[in-house]
């Protein structure tokens, strides 16, 4: 697809998203500001005083509040969104799991920062990494685009009839959020022919066909089973999620997978790093390159589902495998998703070593030379005889 | 729908064919692709239930501890114990109170200790 120049925008990750939204044009979205996810919330406040969409914008109290009248709104029949950040995605915890377990098919931004305390405003993943359990779908994101992307695809992926679980797409705080960067837009039309008219399951302002939602079911019910379809929702998700992006594909001209590889096919050494560091990754793997050394990189798109057997294949030829994550998992042998990727691998033979690296909390600058450190690391043990040791290492931290 | 046999209730007509109360005994299996088929009504998307009355098939009663006995001799038919009971429960005939829908009663007591001939008494529920 042909693009010239005036059709590239100049955006912040926030209005990328807000676009996004505005095209989408929900029955409803219930938000609740906070930094750095505010711009989202007020440009699309702006949208609806405007009149430029039909949405019913519900003001709240709070995140709890913000997500608890997204269920309402989405029981009753209603596409419904919303958008959140640290704090506000730990204060609506709770209630992600009612969203999921009702099956409802909500859509929300989450713009990554650090989660309290010390008090930190700035990016890291901790946020949602520690909902990655809440039974929502989850898409990373890289750049202003794939915010604006991922955004009208989580729609489609939400609300498919194999899947039926609500899915939140992410953007890096600040790093995407509040800088500038280009974006190429669809037109409204093709937007809504692609998402297409929503159709509710059993919405509960049928009054014509009366239900119950959200019953006691803690006696001798069905909780066991119904958690388990819930997995088996996230099975399907997996094919569903790639489904889309090929049918997005075609409409945009910008294809995306399950996961996003990188020189992968002969690297002897490779990244797996999530979010805005995987551009910053790719221009050292291409610095690596020119020297001769066969690196290779893979940026996490889904993590929920996680699409291990897609990990198995891109990376079980690689000797060392270096995961870089953007949150920590207190007390366990590595981040969220080194513990993914390491047990991904378990099954191979011979089986690559992983390395947990762990960077940026807080918003801690990232800058080539660390990740140039990271694969220094991986060169070491690819040449050991013996498995090196797999304690975290950390990047770029401070010792002055 | 059963009642108590002891007190010699009939039947109360179902307001709909009660459908199995047990999902088939199955083999241990690790085989759960068509789980969405195990219990067809019990599985609707997200827990919703679709169906109203849904009570008059799915036991309510189950986690009851003690089980309200009514002595027919004592009862005066005032049907405190009718109007008291949340779960309408207690079985009236010929204006007398004669038994307990034990499948839906989660054995409170309200009834117990509401009726004024002491005709119930609460006792402790013998599980088979």
């Amino acid at each position: 697809m042909a693009v010239t120049p005036s059709q590239i925008l100049a955006v912040t990750g926030n209005e990328a998203v807000a676009e996004a939204m505005r095209q989408i044009d929900p029955d409803v979205v219930c938000a609740y500001p906070i930094t750095p996810q505010t711009e989202v919330v007020q440009i699309y406040a702006q949208f609806v005083a405007d009149g430029k969409v039909a949405t019913e914008f519900v003001t709240v109290e709070s995140e709890h509040s913000a997500m608890s009248a997204v269920i309402g709104s989405a029981a009753g029949g209603a596409r419904t969104m919303t958008a959140t950040s640290s704090q506000g995605f730990a204060l609506m915890w709770e209630v992600l799991f009612v969203a999921a377990s009702y099956r409802l098919p909500v859509v929300m931004t989450t713009v990554n920062r650090a989660l309290s305390g010390p008090i930190n405003i700035h990016c890291d993943h901790s946020d949602t990494m520690g909902g990655r359990d809440t039974g929502w779908i989850q898409l990373y994101g890289e750049n202003h685009q794939e915010a604006y992307d991922n955004c009208i695809q989580c729609i489609r992926i939400a609300e498919h009839m194999d899947v039926r679980t609500p899915a939140m797409h992410m953007l890096d705080g600040y790093v995407i959020s509040g800088a500038i960067g280009p974006l190429q837009m669809l037109t409204k039309e093709q937007v809504q022919a692609f998402i297409g008219p929503y159709h509710a399951t059993n919405p509960m302002l049928d009054t014509k066909n009366p239900v119950t939602v959200g019953p006691f079911d803690g006696l001798h019910g069905w909780y066991f089973e119904h958690k388990v379809a819930q997995n088996r929702a996230m099975d399907r998700a997996l094919k569903v999620i790639q489904d889309v992006a090929d049918e997005y594909a075609e409409l945009s001209g910008r294809q995306y997978g399950l996961l996003d590889p990188y020189r992968l096919e002969d690297a002897e050494i490779a990244i797996v790093v999530v979010g805005s560091t995987a551009g910053t990754t790719r221009m050292v793997v291409d610095k690596l390159r020119d020297q001769g050394v066969k690196a290779g990189m893979v940026r996490v798109r889904a993590f929920r589902p996680f699409p291990h057997e897609a990990y198995a294949k891109a990376l079980e030829h690689v000797k060392v495998v270096g995961v870089m994550d953007r949150a920590d998992s207190f007390g366990a042998q590595g981040g969220p998703v080194f513990l993914e990727v390491r047990a991904a691998l378990y099954d191979s033979d011979p089986r690559p070593q992983v390395l947990p690296f762990i960077y940026g909390l807080g918003g801690r600058d990232i800058f080539p030379d660390n990740i140039e450190q990271a694969f220094a690391e991986l060169q070491k043990a690819a040449r050991s005889k013996k498995r090196v040791s797999s304690e975290r290492r950390y990047l770029n931290l401070r010792k002055d | 729908m059963t009642v108590e046999k002891k007190a010699g209730a009939k039947k109360p007509a179902p307001l709909k064919k009660p459908r199995a109360k047990k999902p088939a005994a199955r083999k241990p299996t690790w085989d759960v692709s068509d789980i969405d088929t195990w219990g067809p009504e019990r599985h609707e998307l997200g827990a919703v239930i679709i169906e109203a009355g849904n009570s008059v098939f799915n036991e309510t009663g189950g986690w009851r501890s003690e089980v309200p006995v009514i002595d027919t001799e004592k009862c005066d038919g005032c049907m405190l114990c009718y109007f008291f009971c949340p779960d309408a429960s207690i079985v009236i005939e010929d204006g007398k109170a004669v038994g307990i829908d034990l499948e839906h009663c989660k054995g409170c007591g309200i009834c117990a200790r509401e009726c004024p001939t002491t005709a119930i008494a609460m006792k402790h529920d013998e599980k088979e």
